[in-house]
């Protein structure tokens, strides 16, 4: 393995710059998967059959601690990955914790609001809208718990084998998936959520 | 619905007894001769668990063989069915089944297989590459691929075939109307089968942008690697909205979701829309690798450079990009009104230009060209005549207001066979006869193969030109029978006669590969077709690396420049090889993903966590695995040099 020592960790070897462009490729996909699911969503947007509209059930106190803990989350694990730059492995592993709690509490609020719209009568089969809406936030939050496991095996290879090309590659491109949530979920904060209070 | 009853076929019949039976044999009489020659280590080692591109084009190129029979079985049957008026043959609930399997069997499992297929060979060779970029993800591809279509195939014995059409229209594809498991099936897998396309498609990207040889610039690649980045590029940005859609319809049926139902806000629009979203970039994710190909034959075989390579990739990207914005002309009819008809009138008529383009320069080659007729020349030639017919008929079709006379009738089938088997059928035949010496060493028989041209050329021509004037007079497509006085009758009777002649047709293509692997010469040395391409620059059979020594490329046809003006390829010191190790473990991930689709589509939600759980330890494996390859020390890259001709 050739490793080149003046580009940063994360872009050394052959393979490494393989994988965060074809990484890029991949969030090409699924700002596809997402745009799909914003374009039925605003489509059915109004289809609430004898459901409850959006203004309804949505609360905006729950959505303000989910907005404020994934973007947190977002800025902590840009920290991680300047760290990474630094070659400091005990702030890496710090931020990268961070980051995970962030999206385990993101996660958890989640799940609370999933309860209480299934209690308040919007179930996944309630309505064209309802389906939509939780196929939309539950599409961005499966992602979201996926990034978690992801992330935890990445923190554990850091700590076991230190910052290598590869674990640092493995970082980088989970930083990318992570400010890529976090750049969905500004959409969804702003298209689903402000825009069905308003 | 008791739970066992879910597993029965809806209309049994003696067919289907048949083929039940059939299954099994074939299964029994694999395991017995695999187990009885010993080969089990063998097909392990060397095939289950392999991530080299070629091996895995291989055993694309063996599933879309198998899944063009599997498909032309379904069409000789629709055929015999509708060739006499009032037939009993088969029962409508039977003729609904073959003719949605056929359709999704031959695009999703035989015409993208054959596609992969002749990508995953040539584009790393032909770009001068060790392998892809992700030999792992390639082999998971490939087996989300297989088994895939393995659970497809089984739907006709365990539970029954969709049955509402390869683009499954809701509200008939909701649970009211189609009660069977038929219709799970088709969500599930071509979920999963999508899953591996996707992952093809960003493979390819990263590898056609990265790992090109050095001196071979964006403008100096072949065309057929030309048009699969292309191609690509349109399978990730298409695929995305399949797997959406095929999800809502999923949750529809299996969880009671809302989206395409008929109460409640459903929109059975929404699935219409989504599917024609995806399902019109794909038509063309399959017609330009075909354009790649015929573009590499047509120079080869007329001695000439390809006439108007900039205007061909121009036209390559503006079809991919038009490919986006014409979905709508797929329901004309469904009520959008006549502003949005129009508009995408104009984006379908517009696609005839880029198409028409390229047919020129193809012309324009073959113009003053020393004519070769071979057998991948001659599917070549014939492709472009009828081709142009069932393009033509298309931009009638395209018209929104004629739209309404041809919409769902026969003439619409007419149009789409006419495009899709010399499109991508004859290319893919073309392709085949024209690489098969790289992949396995010897010559298809010339004298076999022109036979099977002419025979499925002609075929073509008989079983669907008489369906425009069936069309025209009325004859709705999916219908399974109609009465006499229709005066439908001679028309699918020549229809029928036509079926059997492509059959036949492809039956000498089987026969071909059986003479030719018994008879053939294997001495033709590494370039018989005195071809232009880098493929043809390495040893056949081509070694585990492809190529010992990096080629340095200087123009678009770099080994044609070799031959002919002496442009050195290869120079320098041979040295170690990178390879990447071979692995179990996307098989296995594959074959869980199977057990995982098999479980919801019965609704069988513990069978379906334990394999969710499985497919999550095999990513977590992959997670945790450090595998970094092995190397071909520098000795035995010249040992194998040497056995193979010498140094290249």
């Amino acid at each position: 393995m050739k490793v080149d020592q003046t580009k940063p960790l994360e872009y050394s070897t052959e393979q490494n710059n393989l994988n965060i462009l074809g990484f890029w490729m991949f969030l090409g996909a699924e700002i596809m998967l997402f745009a799909t699911l914003f374009a039925s969503y605003f489509t059915l947007e109004g289809w609430t059959g004898s459901g409850p509209s959006g203004s309804e059930i949505f609360e905006i106190t729950p959505v303000i601690f989910e907005t404020f803990i994934l973007l947190t989350s977002s800025f902590t694990i840009g920290l991680g990955v300047h760290a990474m730059r630094l070659m400091n492995k005990k702030a890496t592993i710090t931020f990268f914790s961070i980051t995970l709690l962030l999206g385990l509490a993101f996660v958890g609020f989640e799940v609370v609001e999933f309860f209480t719209y299934i209690e308040e009568g919007a179930a996944l089969q309630t309505s064209a809208f309802t389906s939509i809406l939780l196929s939309t936030l539950g599409t961005h939050g499966a992602h979201v718990t996926f990034g978690l496991f992801w992330g935890l095996f990445i923190l554990i290879q850091i700590k076991k084998r230190g910052l290598t090309p590869e674990t640092a590659n493995k970082s980088f491109i989970f930083s990318l998936y992570w400010h890529f949530l976090d750049v969905v979920w500004i959409f969804i904060f702003s298209f689903v959520y402000l825009k069905g209070m308003m | 619905m008791d739970f066992f009853d879910r597993f029965a076929i809806p209309h049994p019949s003696p067919v289907i007894y048949a083929s039940m039976v059939a299954i099994t044999l074939t299964l029994v009489a694999i395991v017995a001769g695999v187990t009885y020659t010993k080969k089990w280590g063998y097909l392990w080692r060397e095939w289950l668990t392999t991530v080299d591109h070629k091996r895995i084009g291989m055993m694309y190129l063996i599933s879309a063989l198998l899944m063009l029979f599997r498909g032309g079985a379904d069409a000789i049957m629709m055929r015999a069915q509708t060739a006499l008026p009032e037939n009993t043959l088969l029962d409508s609930q039977h003729y609904n089944e073959i003719f949605t399997t056929h359709g999704v069997v031959m695009i999703i499992f035989m015409a993208m297989a054959f596609i992969m297929a002749l990508m995953n060979f040539v584009v790393p060779l032909q770009i001068g590459a060790r392998d892809v970029a992700f030999p792992r993800l390639n082999a998971l591809s490939f087996w989300l691929y297989f088994w895939g279509a393995m659970l497809f195939n089984i739907s006709f014995v365990i539970g029954g075939s969709p049955d509402a059409g390869w683009t499954s229209y809701f509200p008939l594809a909701g649970n009211e109307f189609s009660q069977s498991v038929g219709t799970n099936y088709y969500m599930i897998a071509i979920q999963i089968a999508g899953l591996g396309t996707l992952i093809t498609g960003i493979n390819f990207i990263v590898t056609i942008l990265k790992m090109r040889a050095p001196g071979m610039t964006l403008m100096k690649m072949p065309m057929f690697t030309w048009s699969a980045l292309i191609t690509n590029l349109i399978i990730v940005f298409a695929f995305p909205v399949l797997t959406v859609a095929l999800a809502m319809g999923t949750i529809d049926r299996l969880f009671g979701g809302n989206f395409f139902t008929t109460t409640d806000g459903g929109m059975d629009m929404l699935w219409a829309n989504l599917f024609w979203v995806w399902g019109h970039p794909e038509v063309y994710i399959l017609i330009l690798p075909a354009f790649g190909i015929y573009s590499e034959i047509i120079p080869t075989f007329a001695r000439r450079n390809l006439y108007g390579y900039k205007s061909m990739v121009a036209s390559i990207v503006l079809i991919s990009v038009l490919s986006f914005v014409v979905w709508v002309h797929h329901f004309f009819t469904m009520g959008q009104g006549a502003m949005v008809n129009s508009i995408f009138s104009i984006t379908t008529m517009a696609i005839a230009i880029p198409t028409g383009i390229k047919i020129f320069n193809w012309l324009f080659t073959l113009w003053k060209g020393k004519i070769t007729i071979t057998v991948p020349m001659l599917y070549s030639l014939g492709f472009i005549p009828i081709f142009t017919i069932g393009g033509v008929t298309g931009v009638m079709l395209g018209m929104s207001a004629a739209d309404y006379q041809y919409h769902n009738t026969m003439f619409l089938v007419a149009h789409f066979h006419l495009v899709i088997i010399p499109g991508v059928v004859f290319a893919m035949l073309a392709g085949l006869t024209y690489w098969w010496p790289k992949m396995f060493g010897f010559m298809l028989n010339e004298r076999i193969g022109k036979l099977s041209f002419w025979l499925i050329s002609i075929g073509t021509c008989v079983a669907f030109f008489p369906m425009f004037i069936s069309g025209l007079d009325g004859q709705a497509r999916r219908m399974y029978t109609y009465s006499e006085a229709t005066g439908f009758g001679i028309w699918n009777m020549l229809s029928f006669v036509g079926a059997i002649m492509l059959a036949a047709g492809f039956v000498t293509i089987v026969y071909n590969i059986y003479y030719s692997t018994r008879y053939a010469s294997r001495d033709i040395g590494s370039d018989p077709w005195d071809a232009r391409s880098l493929e043809w620059a390495t040893h056949t059979p081509v070694p585990d690396y492809n190529f010992a020594i990096t080629p340095q490329v200087n123009s678009s046809e770099a080994f044609w420049d070799s031959k002919k003006n002496g442009h050195k390829l290869f120079s320098g010191e041979y040295k170690e090889i990178h390879m990447p190790n071979n692995s179990g473990v996307p098989f296995i991930m594959s074959a869980i993903f199977f057990v995982l689709g098999f479980s919801l589509v019965f609704s069988i939600w513990v069978l379906a966590v334990i394999a969710l759980l499985g497919i999550f330890a095999c990513l977590a494996h992959r997670s945790f695995e450090q595998d970094h390859g092995y190397h071909i020390p520098v000795e035995e890259v010249k040992e194998t040099e040497e056995k193979l001709g010498g140094a290249r």
